[in-house]
């Protein structure tokens, strides 16, 4: 649980109560309840579950999880990682590695 | 859920279901995945048992005079009848020529018998029968007999349509499951779940930025294009209900082979990906109905590949696996982050979920 | 897709599970709570990409296993009645009851109908004023919000045709009562992103405590699995047991108070069975005393409903970590997701579906 996924807010209705908006997920479109953003703006992506907005993306904080592991070296000094290229040998799978077939 | 064999009290004899596999029918049967293979394995094939009947490939070849000649039929149910890129009528026809394409046979004739609910509109049914009239001929096939019938209204969902088709197979050509041999290539002529996703997207009225079309299409000329660069094309399937890994567990479990792919190299639309994502659809069991997937000797699978990307429902043709030794019967997938799992045949109907 | 697309990255999946195979120097057991969670796993294969030494145990995160046998037989009951239009998420009507499922319901000519959001239930409602709608609230805490703004909108609109047959759960009593099991073997934990979302992560806290487990809050890309598993491998390999979050683009620490309040408008913690593990305190969500009217199990009467779960099933063992699907004898024989016997193999995001399905072939690599 759950599905949810993050779409971009293109309009807001603030007119009528529970407040709804349309938000695009790749090429789609779909109405959504915004009730629970009250800070909601045009341009927030929303994450979006059974057709309410549950929360709003904060992309400094997407964007601080994705450089997290991109700085691996440095990072994770301490534990003595190998360096890139001196790895175990077979470390990374491949298509020739046979399978044990249960 | 226990396993009985349940008496017929009229003529005591044992029905062979089992009480478990369902008192009645289910929609499932009909999706084109276990459910549907179940059916066809315990209660079509053992009833009607022949040489012709056991492939259950998508055609039967038989001989006719020293000619071998394909021989199909398909039947038509689709809701909502008229679809972004085509309607029910266009589908009838170009499913039929289709399924004799994947057989390497040239399509000729088709029969279309109606079934229609008292009441459907008149300009409907002319809408239908000009499609089909316009799919033929591009096809190239005639339709040389037909048969109509109306039923009650609420009997019968608007219209269902059957379409049967024969054609002639060339000397020379032999497509088959059991010609599909470890090292084989997989090529998919295009993009996929198009078709599946512009139903859903009228039925569940989702909106589309670009109107998704459904990719209907009669494949025999790219056939007849595949197997002018090379005889060694192995295997052809068109993935239709039960999607992509439906075909490709079916032609695993045919040929008892193994079937590697990644997921990295099979097309999809960002709008059908977006679709498949708000839905929780996977992708792989959607429905296609202009596509196909080709099993072709590893040698000759660049001059295939370039003789597909020259046609138009080809151009976007990829190499998305191979044909291998280990795991018979079963489609393994590497993930788009290199993680690798089973593909397995779809269990029921592919239903939306929230979870 | 955006903040989709980044987090499926491929290089980045591979640099977190180098990482994870340079860190792991002892066997660990992981517990994700969450079907979606399970889901990604099995569908990218994450499995293959982690070290032998750490081992994922999928948890009862799937609503729709969970919900008790005779839950899924009361709203057969219910569904068949001809004045009575049916609703449901997808995800419930494949489930089998004792005798037959929502959608066998639909075969025999039951106004079942599939809904991706309450609001279209409650739009149901409006438009057909003469038959009684009843939808199917199920679902962990990111979805109670939802069925409870449904049922306010009911209350206000004064819909007199209107009513949810209510199975909500909740996580953290979940928890607690696995880890309290003796035998339980999770060492650690994944907890629901979206569930967290929508209530925070404050109510793990004490539970991390008391248990000494690290809880790591994650996203569901699978970048966000890989992520939290290692965060969750870095904290056990250092003796840490603290409450980290992973999925801080989405889930914040008090999490979305205005969803609260509507959940906790509408609704009010209650004891629940779970299929599979028994009766567990305060774990389920009903309608509270305003609400109640709204409740389908009393609008309907419903006589005694019990239900048998099948002997054979070994449901709570597999749920707990200590028995794997595989070792059950029924698995894949009796029992298929075509034929389920208990709740593990009833939705892809049970235990032994996801190995039914996506498991048959292993793929761990030693290193």
């Amino acid at each position: 649980m759950c599905l949810a996924i993050p779409g971009q807010v293109l309009e807001i209705e603030d007119a009528i109560r529970p407040r709804m908006g349309r938000v695009r997920f790749g090429g789609i479109q779909k109405r959504v309840c915004l009730e629970w953003i009250p800070d909601v703006k045009i341009g927030d992506y929303v994450i979006v579950h059974v057709g309410f907005a549950i929360s709003k993306m904060d992309e400094e904080e997407a964007l601080r999880t994705l450089e997290l592991f991109r700085e691996v070296d440095g990072a994770l000094e301490e534990l003595k990682i190998p360096e890139p290229g001196d790895h175990r040998g077979g470390a990374w799978p491949t298509e020739g590695d046979t399978d044990a077939i249960r | 859920m226990d396993k009985k064999a349940v008496l017929d009290p009229t003529t005591g004899l044992s029905c062979p279901i089992p009480i478990t596999e369902y008192k009645n029918v289910l929609l499932a049967h009909g999706g084109g995945g276990r459910l549907t293979q179940q059916m066809i394995q315990r209660m079509f094939l053992p009833s009607f048992r022949n040489e012709f009947l056991e492939p259950l490939h998508d055609g039967a070849v038989v001989p006719f005079q020293g000619v071998r000649m394909a021989f199909t039929t398909d039947s038509y149910v689709v809701n909502p009848i008229v679809f972004p890129g085509g309607d029910i009528g266009a589908l009838a026809v170009n499913g039929t020529v289709n399924d004799l394409a994947m057989c390497g046979a040239r399509p000729l004739y088709l029969s279309a018998a109606f079934i229609i609910e008292e009441g459907f509109p008149m300009d409907d049914l002319w809408r239908i029968v000009r499609s089909m009239e316009t799919a033929s001929r591009n096809a190239g096939v005639l339709l040389v007999t037909g048969d109509t019938k109306v039923v009650d209204r609420g009997k019968g969902d608007k219209i269902f349509i059957n379409t049967s088709g024969v054609g002639a197979i060339e000397s020379g050509v032999d497509i088959h499951p059991k010609r599909v041999k470890a090292g084989d290539r997989i090529i998919l002529s295009g993009p996929i779940a198009l078709h599946g996703i512009a139903i859903m997207s009228v039925r569940e009225g989702l909106e589309f930025e670009t109107r998704i079309e459904s990719d209907t299409a009669a494949l025999h000329e790219l056939v007849t294009t595949m197997l002018g660069a090379s005889k060694e094309v192995h295997g052809l399937r068109d993935p239709t209900r039960g999607g992509l890994a439906s075909a490709l567990n079916e032609i695993a479990e045919a040929a008892r082979v193994g079937i590697s792919i990644s997921e990295d190299r099979i097309l999809i639309g960002e709008e059908v990906k977006g679709a498949c994502e708000i839905l929780g659809l996977d992708p792989l069991y959607v429905a296609n109905e202009g596509k196909l997937v080709a099993f072709v000797d590893p040698g000759e699978t660049d001059r295939v590949l370039a003789a597909m990307r020259r046609h138009p429902l080809g151009k976007e043709a990829a190499v998305i696996g191979e044909v291998v030794a280990d795991h018979p019967g079963t489609v393994v997938m590497k993930s788009r982050i290199g993680g690798r799992r089973v593909v397995d045949m779809l269990s029921g109907e592919p239903l939306p979920r929230i979870c | 897709m955006r903040f989709v697309d980044e987090f499926r990255d491929e290089v980045l999946a591979r640099k977190i599970s180098e990482e994870l195979h340079a860190i792991t120097t002892r066997p660990w057991t992981i517990m994700e709570i969450c079907g979606g969670q399970t889901h990604t796993i099995v569908k990218y294969g994450i499995e293959s990409l982690l070290p032998v030494k750490i081992t994922l145990v999928h948890g009862p995160g799937c609503p729709v296993c969970v919900t008790p046998l005779e839950m899924i037989d009361k709203a057969i009951a219910i569904a068949s009645r001809p004045d009575v239009i049916f609703t449901s998420f997808g995800d419930m009507l494949r489930v089998p009851g004792s005798s037959k499922d929502l959608l066998a319901v639909k075969a025999e000519g039951g106004a079942v109908r599939m809904v991706y959001s309450p609001l279209d239930a409650l739009m149901i409602a409006k438009q057909n004023p003469d038959r009684e709608v009843v939808f199917f609230a199920v679902g962990f805490e990111t979805t109670a919000p939802a069925n409870a703004m449904a049922v306010w909108q009911a209350k206000r609109l004064g819909l007199k045709n209107f009513s949810i047959l209510c199975s909500h759960v909740r996580v953290p009593p979940a928890m607690e009562a696995l880890l309290s099991s003796r035998n339980h073997r999770v060492q650690g934990f994944l907890a629901a992103g979206h569930v967290c979302t929508v209530m925070g992560y404050g109510e793990y806290l004490p539970i991390a405590e008391r248990y000494r487990v690290p809880i790591v809050v994650t996203g569901f890309e699978p970048v966000d699995i890989l992520q939290g598993i290692a965060m969750t491998v870095q904290q056990l390999e250092a003796g840490r047991a603290e409450v980290q979050n992973q999925y801080a683009r989405s889930v914040r620490p008090d999490g979305n108070v205005m969803a609260q309040h509507v959940l906790m408008e509408v609704f009010e913690p209650t004891d629940r069975r779970w299929r599979g593990i028994g009766e567990i305190p305060m774990s389920g969500l009903r309608l509270n005393g305003a609400y109640s009217e709204f409740d389908a199990e009393a609008r309907f009467d419903l006589n005694e409903i019990r239900a048998l779960e099948s002997s054979l099933c070994i449901a709570g063992l597999v749920l707990q970590g200590l028995k794997k699907p595989q070792d059950c004898p029924a698995f894949g024989a009796a029992c298929t997701p075509e034929s389920p016997l208990g709740a593990p193999m009833v939705s892809s995001e049970g235990a032994c579906a996801a190995y039914y399905h996506f498991g048959r072939v292993d793929f761990k690599f030693q290193i």
